[in-house]
C-alpha cells in the first residue's frame, strides 16, 4: 500500500541521528505503520517548535510528508511526554533498554500493532513505579512472543516430552527449555529451577495485571535476567547497548 | 592520451568528495566550493589548506578545562578576572562559545566532549567525566552549573552528575530549562512548559 502523499500518525521516538547542523533522522514506532524512520529539519535549533515532541521517550501525534527517499516530519503534537521517566536517570534508562529493543527486533514498514501497545504499556508501567526488572522481563517476554523468537517453556524442544518438576535447562541456540536427558548433548544451555520455569512462563503468558503479582527474590530476578540476557544476545548475535549501563547503575545503586 | 585530464578530474571529484563530508555541505554546495578553488589564486588556497592543516596540528585541549585552546591553561583557565569557584560543565567545545557570547558567566568551565547515550552504547568511561572529577578533589570548587543539553542524553548527564558531586558536597546548579526566547507558548512541548512553570520566578 502506498501512502498518502501527507500523513499523520501516533508514533513513540525510539531512536535519533544527528544529520548535518540542526536536522535528525528520527525513528519512530507507530501502531498501524510499524518501524519508520524519518527526517526532522531544524529541530536541534532552539527555536524548532518540534523538537520538544520529538525527543525520545515522547507518545507524540506527528504529521509527515511522504518524501523520495525518506518522509519529512512537518508537524507534531506531544500526547504523553512521559515526565516522570524522564526526570528519573534509572526509570529512563530502563525504557532507553525497552525501546532499543524494539528498535532491534523490529523491522521497517512492518505493522505490529501489540508491540506498539506493549511499548507503550511499559513505558507507563515504569513511570508508575512497577517493579523494574519484572516489568522488562515481561517486556522481553512479550517481545519475542510478539516478533516470532516466542522460547518454547511448556515442553522439552528436542523430545517433546511435558518438562517435570526438576531443574531442567534453558538452551539459547534450541531456542527453549530442555529435559535433563535431552540436555546432555546440547552443551550451551543453563539449569533452570522450577520456581525460574514458573515465573518465566507466568511472564510469558499472563497480563501485565496478573505477572506483576509474582513474587520474587533478589537471586531469582538475577537468574532471570541472566537467562533473558542470553537469549537475548544469541538472537541479535550481539550485547543490547544499553545493558552496559544499566549495569553501572545497578553497581552504583548497591 | 592525454595523460593529465584523468588524474585532474580525479583530484577534483575528490575534493568535491571531501567538501561534501562537512556539515552542511550537500553535493550541490561541495561542486560549486571546489570549481571556486579550482579558479582561485595559488595564494588563496595555499592560505586555506594551511588554516585547515593548523587546526589539528596546533590546537590542543587546555589540561585544566578540556576547552580546545592554543596555548595551554587556556585563556579563560588562565584569566585572574575568572572567578575559580565557579565550573560551568557544557558537552562540547563549541557551548563555550555560546555561553561567553553572553558575557553573562565569570566563573570557568569544564567540557565533557559528549553525553551519556546509553542506547549508543556512550557511558562515562566515554566522556570526561574522570578529569572533572579529578578536578574537583582539592576542594576550591564551590558551584558546579550543570550546562547539559536539554536533550534525553544531556539530562542523563545532568542528573547523573548530579548524583556524583552533591555526594562529596559541593552545591549544584542547573541551567534552567524554560521556554526559549522567540518561541509561542502554544507550541512548546509538555516537558518544557512543566519546567518553566516550576522554575518560574518574581517579576
Ligand atoms: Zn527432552
Ligand atoms: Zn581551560
Amino acid at each position: 500500500m502506498t501512502k498518502p502523499r501527507n500523513y499523520q500518525t501516533e508514533a513513540i521516538i525510539i531512536k535519533k541521528t544527528k544529520l548535518g547542523e540542526a536536522d535528525r533522522i528520527l525513528t519512530l514506532y507507530t501502531p498501524h505503520l510499524g518501524k519508520i524512520q524519518a527526517v526532522a529539519k531544524g529541530v536541534r535549533r532552539p527555536r524548532s517548535k518540534m523538537s520538544g515532541h520529538l525527543e525520545l521517550l515522547t507518545h507524540s501525534l506527528v504529521s509527515l510528508a511522504r518524501g523520495r527517499n525518506l518522509d519529512t516530519i512537518t508537524g507534531s503534537q506531544t500526547i504523553n511526554s512521559f515526565l516522570p521517566l524522564k526526570s528519573d536517570l534509572e526509570l529512563s534508562s530502563y525504557a532507553l533498554y525497552a525501546i532499543e529493543l524494539v528498535n532491534q527486533f523490529a523491522a521497517d514498514d512492518v505493522e505490529d500493532y501489540p508491540v506498539f501497545q506493549l511499548l507503550l504499556e511499559t513505558m507507563k508501567n515504569l513511570s508508575q513505579g512497577g517493579d523494574k526488572e519484572l516489568l522488562l522481563r515481561y517486556f522481553e517476554l512479550h517481545l519475542l512472543n510478539e516478533v516470532g523468537y516466542r522460547p518454547q517453556l511448556e515442553q522439552c524442544v528436542s523430545c517433546h516430552s511435558p518438562l517435570k518438576e526438576v531443574t531442567n535447562a534453558f538452551s539459547p541456540g534450541a531456542g527453549g527449555m530442555l529435559c535433563p536427558a535431552c540436555r546432555q548433548s546440547q552443551p550451551f544451555s543453563h539449569p533452570l529451577s522450577p520456581e525460574a520455569l514458573k515465573a518465566l512462563r507466568s511472564l510469558q503468558n499472563d497480563d501485565y495485571s496478573a505477572a506483576s503479582k509474582l513474587k520474587i527474590d533478589q537471586k531469582l530476578a538475577q537468574h532471570l535476567e541472566m537467562v533473558m540476557r542470553n537469549y537475548l544476545r544469541y538472537l541479535l548475535e550481539r550485547e543490547v547497548k544499553s545493558v552496559a549501563w544499566l549495569d553501572s547503575l545497578k553497581a552504583q545503586g548497591r | 592520451m592525454n595523460s593529465d585530464s584523468i588524474p585532474t578530474a580525479d583530484a577534483i571529484s575528490k575534493l568535491i568528495q571531501e567538501l561534501n563530508k562537512l556539515p552542511g555541505i550537500g553535493l550541490k554546495s561541495a561542486q560549486r566550493l571546489a570549481y571556486h578553488l579550482l579558479r582561485a589564486s595559488d595564494e588563496q588556497t595555499k592560505l586555506l589548506a594551511e588554516a585547515i592543516l593548523s587546526v589539528k596540528q596546533k590546537t590542543k585541549l587546555c589540561s585544566v578545562c578540556l576547552n580546545i585552546t592554543d596555548a595551554d591553561p587556556c585563556s579563560i583557565c588562565r584569566s585572574p578576572q575568572r572567578d575559580p569557584s565557579k565550573v560551568c560543565i557544557v558537552e562540547q567545545p563549541q557551548d563555550i562559545l555560546a555561553l561567553e557570547h553572553t558575557k553573562s558567566y565569570s566563573g570557568r568551565y569544564h567540557v565533557l566532549h559528549g553525553a551519556i547515550s546509553p542506547t549508543e552504547g556512550i557511558g562515562t568511561e566515554d566522556i570526561r567525566i574522570k578529569e572533572l572529577m579529578e578536578r574537583l578533589k582539592d576542594g576550591s570548587v564551590t558551584e558546579v552549573i550543570l550546562a547539559s543539553n536539554p536533550t534525553l542524553e544531556g539530562e542523563q548527564t545532568a542528573m547523573y552528575l548530579n548524583k556524583l558531586i552533591s555526594a562529596i558536597g559541593i552545591k549544584v546548579t542547573r541551567l534552567a530549562r524554560g521556554l526559549p526566547f522567540g518561541t509561542e507558548l502554544e507550541y512548546a512541548d509538555d516537558v518544557t512548559l512543566t519546567r518553566a512553570m516550576e522554575g518560574r520566578q518574581e517579576f
